[in-house]
């Protein structure tokens, strides 16, 4: 058994997420909060970047695993809602290695206002730089990739397909 | 230790077998940690009652678009309606766990056991005169194009009511909604994009596509009259009257239409709610029959 005294945020923030383990879930932005009650429970909030993402499930064991295997025996995770999650959340570092994972990293959010939300018939606009050339000359292929945070392009230069975590 | 070795391990140390969750591996509560505090006012049943119109319609519509895998026309559009129908079961989990959480479980607790969580029992032991979902989604899928009709109707539908949600009193429906806007934005416009393509495509995808417009439509006559619990639950600032959201719905589809080169029908007259109140034709029960059989013959399943 690791040391107890051991802060159970240091503990948290290594705990990498299940479809993306190059980062860790505080690198995405999902790690919300950790702290620790009077009584010593630790308590972990998450939030989850698409309501029906299936890793949440695997997160969760994952978190308590870490923190009880460092020595904190009652671990509370917590989900939280809102604010919801946006890739704005994603890290400097988070950033960096997604592209070096060979998935490109999102572009800003986009603005949302508290009306209507405007319809887009044309092709969105998004760009992505292919993170294996680096050529900017890329083109979407699907809105929709192998998890529901990831869209499908191509890179026009080097002809690669590449996934890109899509702004949300 | 390899990646996947932690997460079945960590697994494995859940207290009480919380692995003994009906279909699938290590789900909790999606509701766990948040606050399920019904605001000052609100009767629980009306509040139950909503999230069941909004959690079934997520729930029945991911059901039908489900039924695309391994038939769709092309890979991408497998994957993309594959995404499109989690993120609405994610959406129905939460609003049925809701649900539950304010005692709105009908007679789903005489059928599932107590380890079953409250949103699978909604979801795999009501009946269909239970489900308070609308014709809309519970239609059946028919060939692409209307499919994707269909899935332009429902997604403009439910983002117009899920905009005006995020301003709910109920901080739970408030948060689903805020969510739900950013992933039923994804929706409408894949939706939009390939009816615009297929109408102002071939003459066979056109026909097609003007075929799919022409069954749809009659279904959106039920869509903008409120029950008494909408009613109810709009004054008390937690709910959206359905007859708000008109002329955003309206407008969007016209424009999209348009745009595809396909005439627009005459909108249907406004219809009572028949979904919402639990009447529905042979299409729901097909498809609940799909949905729930496996479950209710085997309802303490793991894997």
């Amino acid at each position: 058994m690791s040391d107890v005294r051991t802060d159970p945020r240091t503990v948290a923030e290594t705990v990498t997420d299940p479809e993306l383990p190059t980062l860790t879930l505080a690198d995405l932005g999902v790690l919300r909060d950790v702290r620790t009650e009077g009584d010593g429970t630790v308590v972990v909030e998450i939030t989850p970047t698409y309501t029906g993402c299936p890793a949440m499930g695997a997160m969760r064991a994952d978190l308590v695993h870490a923190l009880r295997r460092a020595g904190f025996e009652d671990v509370d995770v917590r989900t939280v809602l809102a604010p919801a999650w946006s890739t704005d959340w994603i890290t400097d570092t988070g950033r960096r290695k997604l592209a070096a994972a060979g998935i490109a990293p999102p572009g800003p959010a986009p603005v949302r206002s508290p009306g209507p939300v405007p319809l887009r018939l044309d092709p969105t606009p998004r760009t992505a730089a292919c993170p294996l050339c680096g050529s900017r000359d890329t083109e979407e292929l699907s809105e929709f990739g192998a998890t529901a945070c990831k869209a499908l392009r191509r890179c026009r230069a080097c002809r690669e397909p590449f996934e890109h975590v899509k702004e949300i | 230790m390899g990646h996947e070795e932690t997460v079945y391990e960590a697994l494995g140390l859940a207290p009480g077998d919380e692995r003994h969750w009906a279909f699938g591996t290590g789900f909790h509560d999606p509701l766990a940690g948040v606050d399920t505090t019904v605001p000052d006012g609100i009767d629980p049943s009306d509040l139950g009652q909503y999230c069941l119109m909004l959690g079934d319609d997520a729930l029945v519509l991911a059901q039908r678009l489900t039924q695309w895998i391994t038939a769709a026309p092309e890979l991408e559009e497998e994957v993309a309606l594959a995404n499109i129908a989690l993120d609405l079961l994610g959406q129905a989990r939460l609003l049925l766990a809701r649900a539950g959480s304010v005692g709105v479980l009908g007679r789903s607790r005489e059928k599932a056991t107590a380890s079953i969580p409250d949103e699978d029992a909604l979801a795999y032991f009501r009946d269909a005169d239970e489900f308070r979902s609308t014709a809309l989604v519970a239609a059946p899928n028919g060939d692409f194009a209307r499919t994707t009709v269909r899935l332009l109707a429902a997604a403009t539908v439910r983002l117009a009511v899920f905009v005006r949600l995020r301003a709910s009193r109920d901080q739970v429906l408030a948060a689903i909604a805020a969510k739900g806007v950013h992933e039923l934005t994804y929706h409408r416009d894949h939706a939009a994009r390939w009816v615009r393509r297929l109408g102002d495509g071939t003459e066979e995808s056109h026909r097609r596509a003007q075929d799919g417009v022409d069954v749809v439509w009659p279904l959106l006559g039920e869509l903008f009259t409120p029950t008494d619990v909408e009613t109810r639950l709009t004054a008390a600032g937690v709910a959206v009257d359905p007859a708000v959201t008109r002329d955003e719905v309206t407008g969007v589809l016209t424009t999209v239409l348009e745009r595809a080169t396909l005439r627009v029908p005459p909108w249907p007259a406004d219809e009572p709610p028949r979904g919402r109140s639990g009447r529905h034709g042979p299409d729901l029960a097909e498809l609940l029959i799909g949905l729930q059989g496996l479950a209710r013959a085997h309802p303490e399943a793991t894997w």
